[in-house]
């Protein structure tokens, strides 16, 4: 590979931004002592957090994908009046605060709200509870799944559908057996991403509730009451296990790709 | 056993206008026509991808107009084949039959038999997209055969296969509408469309120009369109006498190349390969005929003679040769071609 001086630059620039995004993780886990992390592990208050997280956010997004991978399909398949207002309505959650997004949250869920009150009448309260925390969760972090799963479904060929009902089949059944095993990968990639995206929510998760404490509002928490040292070996610990869940999505995205092409007979 | 009438369908850029046709039942009808000229738009209609603005569409008699593509007892292949690309061989092949109700043991027999008769057993195994183009459109066809259509749609099935495969695809699809399953299929090669048709309709621009037999539309067309396209002027109804002769017209036997035995079809010699003497001349053209020039006709290259030498025979020469050879009509001379510039295209 020949380099010129214009490519030397443009490789010190991409250098520079690796650095940047590098540099203070691998900081922090340098400065992180190990004795540190292992009491992190074993404090019953930081499990508990981080379960709850990755429960929370992992439920949200099966829920979410329920609903959310057929309009999808609808956004990629379909042409209806006003369809590109309804494009940009999905990247909304992206571009406002997420304090605000969560002070929207609260809006439709506290005791005042229609749906607050219906759930006051059988004794629940979305406010401080798992669902509350999800609901805020999802706001900003769904449009990463349809953005993606709305991706897919455009590159699967329209003429495999046609030629998948030529044969018979249902709509539901090219839906199940065609559009989605093809536009898998992209789905994957926004579970993944909304997943992650929704783990790592402290804006509008803290907004809805403090407690039961997520693992960013714990990490915040330990910082304002404890200062950095107290809130580093938590940060440390959430990263890596997002590091983990993340590398265990890619290889099993990996394994069915190679896997994918076949089976009975 | 099948008829569209009628049929009106408008779109942006291109519409099909007051369209009717009538198909039999065990015809193997080609549709012909150049690209955006409406062919794939008429199958699409046929299959039910698409419904029509105006007009009825009749199978089997009955009114199959709004009729979903499920309920439908029409097979399409598509010209790019659209074969899943996650499933395997045998996955494709066994899809339409899948969730009906069959067993395991029962798929895997119809999709053996098919699979047998498009000559794929050995593939059954492999992934699509390793597959070959031709093995590609027989997977194409084999599934789509598994439906047990009573029409069989192909959508350019020959055009991205090279020449050996497009014979052995053509010799299945004349088997299969021997067997009598009806084919509508649509090209735009002429070739095509001789080698298979029993009936062919010109189209242009999403009108119907002329239809009817092989041998009326290239002999007769019936508007420049049909003449320009199907571009041919020498063309004779021919018979195969040995594998360096065939009887032209049942009047001429002429030198040709032909390894298709013992079979009937047609004779193509392009004019601009004909060429005029005034006596017989020594070459190595092995087909020299003596005529008598019948009409001269001026064209944009120079002149077209046409040549009465017990068939009639179209010349194109340019205009210097025209004066040397001092032609007139009722001009007696000779023409001779060449053996292996003669196309002989065997029938259905």
């Amino acid at each position: 590979m020949k380099f010129n001086l214009f490519h030397i630059v443009f490789l010190i620039l991409s250098g520079l931004v690796l650095l940047f995004i590098i540099g203070p993780l691998v900081g922090m886990f340098a400065a992180t002592a190990p004795n540190e992390l292992v009491e992190t592990v074993k404090d019953t208050e930081v499990r508990n957090s981080i379960g709850l997280t990755i429960s929370i956010s992992m439920l949200t997004t099966l829920f979410f994908a329920v609903i959310s991978i057929p309009f999808a399909w609808l956004l990629a398949r379909k042409d209806f009046f006003l369809k590109k207002l309804v494009l940009s309505i999905i990247d909304l959650p992206i571009v406002i605060p997420h304090t605000a997004a969560g002070i929207a949250i609260l809006g439709i869920i506290s005791r005042d709200s229609v749906i607050g009150k219906a759930a006051d009448s059988v004794g629940l309260n979305f406010v401080g509870h798992p669902v509350g925390i999800g609901l805020a969760m999802a706001f900003v972090s769904v449009p990463f799944l349809i953005n993606a799963a709305h991706d897919g479904f455009k590159s699967v060929p329209v003429r495999l559908e046609h030629a998948a009902l030529s044969l018979k089949a249902s709509p539901a059944r090219v839906f199940f057996t065609i559009s989605l095993p093809l536009a898998w990968r992209n789905i994957v990639s926004g579970l993944v991403m909304m997943f992650a995206r929704g783990m790592s929510e402290f804006g509008a998760v803290i907004i809805v509730a403090y407690h039961p404490m997520t693992t960013p509002v714990l990490i915040y928490d330990r910082f304002g009451s404890f200062g950095l040292k107290y809130a580093r070996p938590v940060s440390v610990v959430f990263i890596s296990i997002c590091i983990l869940i993340f590398i265990l999505f890619r290889l099993s995205v990996n394994k069915k790709k190679h896997t994918g092409n076949n089976k009975s007979m | 056993m099948l008829e569209l009438k009628n049929i009106h369908i408008k779109f942006d850029d291109f519409s099909l206008k007051d369209f009717s046709l009538k198909i039999e039942k065990g015809d193997y009808y080609v549709i012909l026509g150049e690209s955006g000229a409406g062919k794939s738009v008429i199958l699409e209609l046929l299959s039910g991808l698409i419904k029509p603005n105006a007009g009825k569409i009749f199978f089997n008699k009955e009114n199959i107009t709004n009729f979903s593509i499920q309920k439908r007892k029409i097979g399409i292949v598509f010209q790019d084949y659209a074969v899943f690309p996650h499933l395997n061989v045998f996955n494709n092949i066994a899809y339409p039959v899948k969730n009906k109700g069959f067993s395991k043991q029962e798929i895997k027999d119809k999709v053996l038999e098919k699979a047998k008769k498009t000559e794929i057993l050995h593939i059954l195994h492999r992934k699509t997209p390793e597959l070959s183009g031709g093995e590609l459109q027989r997977v194409a066809l084999a599934r789509t055969l598994m439906l047990e259509p009573e029409l069989l749609l192909l959508d350019e099935p020959l055009s991205a296969l090279d020449v050996m495969l497009r014979d052995n695809l053509r010799n299945l699809l004349r088997n299969l509408n021997k067997e009598g399953l009806t084919v509508i299929h649509i090209t735009h090669d002429y070739e095509e469309a001789l080698s298979l048709a029993n009936k062919i309709a010109v189209i242009n621009s999403g009108k119907l120009i002329q239809k009817g037999k092989p041998s009326d539309i290239f002999n007769h067309p019936k508007s420049e369109f049909v003449a320009a396209f199907t571009g041919i002027k020498n063309f004779y109804k021919a018979k195969y006498i040995s594998d360096n002769e065939v009887l032209t017209d049942n009047k001429m036997i002429i030198r040709a190349q032909t390894h298709k035995k013992n079979c009937e079809g047609y004779l193509m010699i392009p004019s601009g390969t004909v060429i005029i003497s005034q006596n017989k001349q020594e070459s190595s053209a092995v087909n020299n005929f003596k005529g008598k020039v019948e009409s001269i006709i001026p064209s944009v290259h120079g002149q077209e003679i046409l040549v009465d030498a017990g068939i009639k025979v179209s010349v194109r020469i340019t205009n210097e040769s025209f004066v040397k050879l001092e032609l007139s009509e009722g001009k007696d001379i000779w023409i001779s071609f060449k053996a292996n510039s003669v196309k002989f295209i065997k029938k259905n």
